[in-house]
């Protein structure tokens, strides 16, 4: 197959919504104000309304702002455009069907404070998807509330927080408390920011040559004392099982510890092997990868935590509850709860369109989803074998590592490879992920694209891979069909301007 | 699978190419011991017509969603211009990640810019960043922020904070080593009370909503000097984001923190989620700020874009010294906020504002008139205020319900067990004269 390469982006130049803000200019109507008015000064005394006037908020009319947001969404790839492979964000189809559903009136205009038993069916929503999470993890107690994966995180460590102060005793001895969160150097970077909220010391356990968690420094680490707990990701952020999950587990446990996985790489387990199972005791979703709910640009997303019974009653409040025959309420009465970490619900909307995947895949598309995404990762990696540096031999599951070691020497670097992708029609791949990995490359291609696709990533992998070492500059001058070529992004943090203020105030400041 | 675009028999060919004999050789790394070897107990598939028959069934029992309502207390409903929800659906948007590659991000990262400015505008404030999760996570790391910058360990929280977003404060800080004090509410006024010696060193800020919990407008300049001579830091919530349309503005006012909820911003209520955190600051503090952040830069022809920025105060590089962990935030919802905003206008987002008020003001006036029933707030209110019912107001507004088909509000002993007999009505645009006054027939012949 010929690789042609994708033609440049369109690239009108739209300014932003403040430059091009006219005076007098109006994208709304109201309709008329139907009441008696009250004179301002009887509503509300001068000093505490605004004397600004709103000044430097856009004046713009319908059509300009539908221009305008139209015209800088085409800068922007997007996985309806085509393989978006970001290893560990897990960019799969985001169905139009769950984007109806969330936008139901019954859900859409349902206020978090009707009473419950006005809001039956909202309640229903969430419990039966708890139910179906609960299932797919082996891990009975669900609580919806978290907004994101780190959210869940910082959720399922202060529960482990809270067990352990339940289990151990908070009269204690302070400098007898368990204060130790293990974490893997390959893991999220979340994963220390959540640890360290919930009041732990990190230490870092080491990977081995395989890639995987090293046992002898875990026991090590475990003989030490202190230890809390173990915040593991599986399939690890290398795209390997961790095949020693369950003596990891016993180790943990052995040491007094509980094991908390990060729910990231759940797209390679559903329907085929549950946490639960393993001897996981606590594990976040992120229900905007593994369950399709659209990544956004950066969000909403979801964050469920799933854990063992023996768990379950620190999860956040309220919980929902079955009361009886299909009737459903809030149960705010759970004394060791952790308390609340969001107002209402959770992102509810996320919830639906979660639910409304699992239903749309049934039982056995869930797992065939799960084995397209592991093939489809295993096709890349097999395809690219020979080309790219592969730190670790292991056979990947949804997702392939790889590095820029055999690139390097022509001074082409995993930065320059991702650039140079973009020009090939790609987003790139996550890159310089895992830490442990010099100049890494993640690369998951998840179950939503076809193999002619996968073969014509791969052939432009190995294009750029040729490049590399006979034509090293295009590579690293990419990319070269973007509306902006690469941004300086020291000198933006060095001065950084973030906003944008009027023309006589910036030139002034 | 409908979503799976490579067919069976493709797929068996892949295997094959790979040296594989079946799918389940694709889990040979797993041990046996861990592998699930039955089907998952979930329902088997449904056709799309089918899903969407369940899922509006099950609609159907939200009898709330189609009710007049007089709800509000932290989501708030508001009219959102249709361009708003048709624009958030653009591929070019939704199925976009974190603008991680800013060449092929610009969309998103301009709106962040965009986003950010709309904020400070409207708050006051110098520097935004690119959302939180919700008001009330902005609201705790908000209180997190403040002991970074102060270094000292108490936050008084007035107690007439929305009571959900003090329950996430309380979970947040509960390991972070700062105590929540807390200030009283005036019983006359309804606002804050703050009592300057109150203020001692160890106070690392004051946390006061407003329009409060119950709907008062609080006086944050004299809250701002009282803090600002105790060395502490004032940081002002607000669930209700149309009434920056109306009233003067926390950064204006003094605050050194703003976090708000921007789900007025053309979101829908949603039973609850998503929303949007919004959250600004002083330049000074940019640094200590969480989360995200859209800056300008330029390339080598000197061409400008945005990029993220800062980001060595965030946990992918900072990791367990992160100013905060969160990562994933609300783009999607704060586009649909940009959007809103910018639809809406500098004289829109004020005369939303405004018809708020004057319906507010309007009920107000028709409930205060009824017998037996009282406003027990003396002091300035936006869109929201406490009623006082001659007798149970949760069971008052269940008849209400039932049998005048209007939401009249929320009986505030869902949070305060000793208020049996206050409830929070809350006005928006939305609202017609009509159901104002069905409200007030409704409470008459209660």
């Amino acid at each position: 197959m010929t690789i042609t390469k994708a033609t440049t982006h369109v690239t009108q130049n739209e300014a932003l919504v403040f430059e091009r803000s006219q005076p007098g200019r109006r994208g709304y109507r109201l309709p008329a104000l139907d009441v008696e008015e009250t004179a301002l000064d009887e509503l509300l005394p001068a000093e505490l309304r605004r004397d600004d006037d709103l000044e430097g908020v856009p004046e713009l009319s319908e059509p300009d702002v539908v221009r305008h947001f139209t015209r800088i969404s085409t800068w922007n790839y997007n996985i309806d455009l085509g393989l978006y492979p970001l290893g560990s964000c897990t960019m799969k189809y985001n169905s139009r069907l769950n984007e109806k559903v969330a936008r139901i009136p019954g859900f859409a205009n349902l206020h978090p404070l009707a009473p419950a038993e006005d809001a039956q069916g909202a309640l229903q929503v969430m419990y039966e998807l708890q139910q179906h999470l609960a299932e797919i993890t082996g891990l009975p107690g669900v609580s919806l509330q978290p907004a994101a994966g780190a959210h869940g995180e910082m959720t399922g460590i202060m529960m482990i927080r809270a067990f352990l102060d339940a289990r151990d005793g908070t009269t204690s001895d302070e400098a007898k408390r368990r204060k130790v969160m293990l974490i893997p150097d390959s893991a999220h970077g979340t994963n220390p920011a959540s640890a360290h909220l919930s009041g732990f010391t990190v230490k870092t356990i080491r990977s081995t040559s395989e890639g995987l968690t090293d046992l002898e420094h875990l026991r090590e680490l475990c003989a030490a004392g202190e230890v809390a707990g173990l915040m593991l990701t599986n399939p690890n952020t290398c795209g390997i099982f961790e095949r020693n999950i369950k003596e990891i587990c016993d180790i943990v446990h052995g040491a007094g510890g509980l094991v908390y996985m990060d729910g990231a790489n759940m797209n390679a387990l559903v329907g085929v092997a549950r946490p639960g199972d393993m001897g996981v005791d606590v594990i976040h979703l992120n229900l905007h990868k593994t369950f399709s709910t659209p990544h956004g640009g950066g969000g909403p997303g979801s964050g469920p935590c799933c854990c063992t019974a023996e768990l379950e009653p620190f999860l956040p409040v309220p919980r929902v509850a079955r009361t009886g025959d299909d009737a459903y309420r809030l149960d705010f009465d759970r004394p060791q709860s952790i308390g609340r970490v969001k107002a209402f619900y959770g992102n509810y909307g996320m919830h639906l369109r979660a639910l409304a995947y699992i239903l749309t895949h049934g039982n056995d598309g869930l797992r065939e989803a799960t084995e397209a995404a592991v093939l489809n990762a295993r096709f890349i990696a097999h395809g690219l074998a020979d080309t790219f540096d592969r730190p670790f031999d292991s056979p990947p599951m949804h997702e392939c590592l790889f590095t820029d070691k055999r690139q390097t020497r022509k001074g082409v670097h995993t930065l320059d490879i991702a650039k140079r992708l973009i020009d090939y029609g790609f987003h790139p791949m996550t890159i310089y992920f895992p830490l442990i990995v010099q100049g890494a490359m993640l690369i998951e291609p998840t179950e939503s694209v076809g193999r002619a696709e996968l073969q014509q990533f791969v052939d432009a992998m190995k294009e750029i891979a040729r490049e590399a070492a006979e034509d090293a500059q295009t590579v690293l001058d990419a990319p070269h069909t973007t509306r902006v070529g690469r941004l300086d992004e020291a000198a933006a943090a060095r001065k950084p301007v973030l906003r944008w203020r009027p023309a006589e105030a910036a030139a002034g400041a | 699978m409908r979503y799976i675009p490579n067919s069976p028999e493709e797929r068996q060919e892949m295997l094959r190419g790979l040296g594989l004999g079946s799918a389940e050789e694709l889990f040979d790394s797993i041990p046996p011991d861990v592998l699930l070897k039955r089907p998952l107990d979930t329902p088997a598939a449904l056709a799309e017509s089918e899903l969407l028959e369940l899922f509006e069934s099950m609609a159907a029992r939200n009898a709330a969603a189609r009710r007049p309502s007089f709800l509000g207390a932290g989501a708030y409903s508001h009219y959102a211009p249709t361009i708003v929800d048709s624009l958030i659906q653009r591929s070019e948007f939704f199925t976009a990640y974190t603008p991680y590659q800013p060449e092929i991000s610009q969309g998103t990262l301009q709106a962040i810019f965009e986003f950010q400015t709309l904020v400070c505008q409207l708050t006051g404030m110098d520097v935004a960043n690119a959302s939180m999760y919700d008001g009330s996570t902005a609201m705790a790391e908000a209180v997190l922020m403040a002991e970074r910058v102060t270094r000292r360990s108490r936050v008084l929280v007035s107690a007439a904070v929305h009571p959900e977003y003090l329950s996430v404060a309380e979970t947040y800080v509960a390991h972070a080593g700062i105590e929540l004090g807390r200030l009283e509410v005036d019983e006359a006024s309804g606002r804050t009370a703050l009592d300057a010696a109150a203020l001692e060193k160890d106070v690392a800020a004051v946390v006061v909503q407003s329009p409060n919990f119950y709907g008062c407008v609080e006086d944050l300049k004299a809250f701002a000097d009282k803090v600002h001579v105790a060395g502490a830091l004032l940081v002002v919530v607000v669930t209700e984001a149309a009434s920056f349309g109306l009233l003067r503005s926390p950064g204006a006012c003094g605050a050194d923190i703003v976090v708000a909820e921007g789900q007025s911003f053309g979101v829908p209520v949603s039973f609850g989620g998503p929303y949007v955190g919004l959250f600004a600051t002083r330049e000074k503090y940019a640094r200590q700020i969480p989360g995200r952040l859209a800056g300008v830069a330029y390339d080598k022809q000197g061409r400008r874009g945005f990029v993220l920025t800062l980001a060595t105060r965030e946990q992918h590089i900072r990791r367990e010294k992160a100013t905060s962990n969160i990562c994933t935030n609300e783009g999607l919802i704060a586009l649909a906020a940009t959007i809103y905003m910018t639809a809406l206008g500098r004289r829109g987002l004020q005369e939303v504002a405004a018809q708020c008020a004057q319906k507010a003001a309007y009920a107000r006036r028709q409930i205060a008139g009824i017998e037996g029933y009282s406003l027990p707030y003396s002091a300035p209110v936006f869109n929201e205020f406490v009623v006082r019912a001659p007798s149970d107001a949760a069971a008052l507004l269940r008849k209400l319900a039932e049998g005048h088909n209007v939401t009249g509000g929320l009986a505030l002993s869902r949070y305060y067990p000793e208020r049996p007999n206050d409830f929070l009505v809350c006005v928006t645009e939305t609202n017609k004269r009509a159901d104002i006054d069905a409200l007030v027939e409704g409470l008459k012949a209660s």
